[in-house]
């Protein structure tokens, strides 16, 4: 009986990585049909004319380009404006911790649409009131940075956050009985401690700001981003060249999936080898 | 505070507090109160902004009520203003998406957490990461493709005799929307839930088998109890992303379905009347925030839970 529920359970983990990838696999395969219809059936021969497509799409490209910048502003803002949020957040107590605390989270939670029209309606209203035409307050990519990082830098203040709590305060306190500067103290210190929660903050900004349409949609102005184009074309009459671009995407995904998994199985390997050695040497002791 | 101040000096410090303030303030508190000040006032040409018509006043809101369409459920028929129609579906299948993604990542998560190897545990977990590298959109597109009356999963269907004609599965209402949703927020449920149940001790599990109790008695009296923080926390965030999703219900939406967030769309992109949009907009933030409150409220867990 148990024999049966476990293999059930294997059965069941299966089908949903099934359920998960396949979908991407038909997207793929659409990507080399020629058909003027994206989709796998009826499979009317292999064609790659849809990848160079893709590459004469100027607008593709130009959207290609905005959502590397947007993403690029966004992580840089993010990181910056989380990574303080953290350092305060960690020194304050009280009520007041609490409500910094959950104001921040919260924007997390705020629907995408509402962050997107509260944002463009406040700085261009803020033009208006101050009759400017300077660029800041009309709409444009630049909103959507703003509207991002509104709820982006929640993300990276938690990361942050749960790496401060392994920092030992007492170097700090050492460092400036030393004759250390504030700045030394926040450089050479607390910040190297971060760096890894502020790289993992940085990456999950970058793939979050690309992946954003919500707040992008309501404060883009006329500028693309690639979702934003692609649900365009997705909308309108679409050509495979969509699929061409989400087969590379998903290929450049692959690709650092198999370099992560197998950096990872080597670094396991080298453990596993050091716990052995050192098994051996404490038999070889006694 | 003061802890600060003696740390990094009075300079940092500032800087520190500024960009927080920049961020909550500028990006966060003023918009918002932005937003809901505009709600209420008309939406005028531009030479009549400030003049005698810009008043405040409800109207924005009202025109929820506005416009009756008559459905019928279980054989009732009943008149109910359209907005309210599309509101009430809204929360009604951002619940329906929530549940069902419940249901399949559970069984998924407590496997993951205390059954599989955990040596090969790291590559399931990547092999799950790859769909939620590739963006939304993309995704959404591919259900599109799946779902087509034309497309792989009626002619396999067909293949395999289940059925006889093909469906028209983005003609049925909120079919695709839920399938789309579903497909796209699954893992927020899924990780939560095996944190969750990664945390409770093996033994406990042992002791309840020894015992004699049935599985089933040990999921609903062990497992689920102490799950329940990461439960909560993978419904809240299905459910807001659900009730928020734009692309999902715009790529996979038919003709007789309508999201909500499309109805603040189309007054914000096509009427261009933002100050409706405003009072819609913020109807759906605080009619969630409503709705996440008593659903914690009710499962007796916190904010600070969820963000974990």
């Amino acid at each position: 009986m148990h024999n049966l529920r476990l293999n059930l359970a294997r059965i069941y983990m299966v089908l949903f990585i099934i359920y998960l990838l396949a979908p991407l696999v038909v997207m793929s395969g659409a990507a080399f049909n020629d058909s003027k219809l994206p989709s796998i059936v009826p499979w009317k021969g292999f064609t790659t004319m849809w990848f160079s497509e893709m590459i004469a799409d100027q607008r593709m490209m130009v959207a290609f380009a905005n959502t590397l910048w947007v993403a690029a502003a966004v992580a840089l803002i993010s990181v910056i404006v989380g990574t303080a949020s953290a350092i305060l957040i960690n020194s304050v107590s009280g009520k007041v911790r609490t409500a910094l605390y959950g104001m921040m989270i919260s924007t997390i939670l705020i629907p995408g649409v509402v962050i997107g029209i509260s944002t463009m309606i406040l700085w261009t209203k803020m033009g208006n009131a101050l009759g400017t035409e300077f660029f800041l307050f009309n709409p444009g990519l630049h909103l959507s940075v703003l509207g991002q990082v509104s709820y982006i830098a929640a993300m990276v203040m938690l990361l942050v956050l749960a790496r401060l709590q392994s920092f030992d305060a007492g170097l700090e306190e050492a460092a400036l009985d030393l004759g250390a500067s504030h700045t030394q103290v926040m450089r050479r210190i607390l910040l190297p401690h971060l760096y890894p929660a502020i790289g993992a903050g940085a990456a999950v900004a970058f793939f979050q700001s690309i992946e954003n349409f919500n707040v992008t949609q309501f404060t883009r102005g006329g500028a693309d981003t690639l979702t934003v184009y692609v649900f365009s074309k997705v909308r309108s009459g679409i050509t495979p060249t969509i699929n061409a671009l989400a087969f590379l995407l998903i290929l450049v995904t692959l690709v650092l999936a198999v370099i992560y998994e197998l950096n990872r199985r080597r670094r396991a390997r080298i453990e596993a080898a050091r716990e052995a050695e050192a098994r051996r040497a404490e038999a070889a002791e006694l | 505070m003061q802890d600060l101040l003696r740390r990094y000096g009075f300079g940092l410090t500032l800087a520190m507090c500024l960009l927080v303030a920049f961020w909550l303030v500028m990006l966060v508190i003023v918009p918002n109160i932005t937003l809901f000040e505009q709600s209420f006032r008309p939406y005028l040409p531009v030479t009549e902004v400030g003049g005698p018509k810009d008043v405040y006043s409800f109207n924005n809101y009202m025109k929820v009520f506005d416009g009756d369409v008559e459905r019928s459920f279980l054989g009732f028929t009943f008149h109910i203003p359209v907005h309210v129609y599309t509101f009430g579906l809204t929360i009604f299948y951002s619940m329906v998406t929530t549940v069902i993604c419940f249901v399949m990542a559970y069984p998924l998560a407590y496997f993951m957490a205390k059954i599989v190897n955990p040596k090969s545990l790291p590559t399931l977990i990547l092999l799950l990461f790859i769909p939620l590298w590739v963006s939304e959109v993309l995704r959404a597109f591919a259900w599109w493709i799946i779902l087509a009356f034309k497309g792989p999963l009626n002619a396999l269907l067909l293949g395999v005799g289940l059925i006889e004609d093909p469906i028209r599965w983005t003609n049925m209402g909120y079919t695709g929307v839920v399938v789309g949703l579903v497909y796209t927020y699954v893992l927020f449920m899924l990780f939560p839930i095996y944190n969750a149940i990664q945390s409770l001790d093996t033994n406990q599990i042992e002791a309840a088998e020894d015992l004699g109790a049935p599985w089933w008695k040990i999921h609903w009296r062990i497992v689920l109890p102490h799950s329940k923080p990461g439960i909560a926390s993978g419904s809240v965030m299905v459910f807001m992303l659900s009730a928020g999703s734009l692309l999902v219900p715009s790529i996979l939406g038919s003709t007789t379905s309508q999201w909500f967030t499309q109805t603040i769309d189309q007054w914000f992109k096509d009427a261009l009347d933002w100050n409706t949009a405003s009072a819609y907009a913020f109807l759906l933030l605080l009619l969630c925030t409503v709705f996440v409150t008593v659903a914690m409220w009710l499962f007796k867990v916190k904010l600070s839970d969820i963000a974990k």
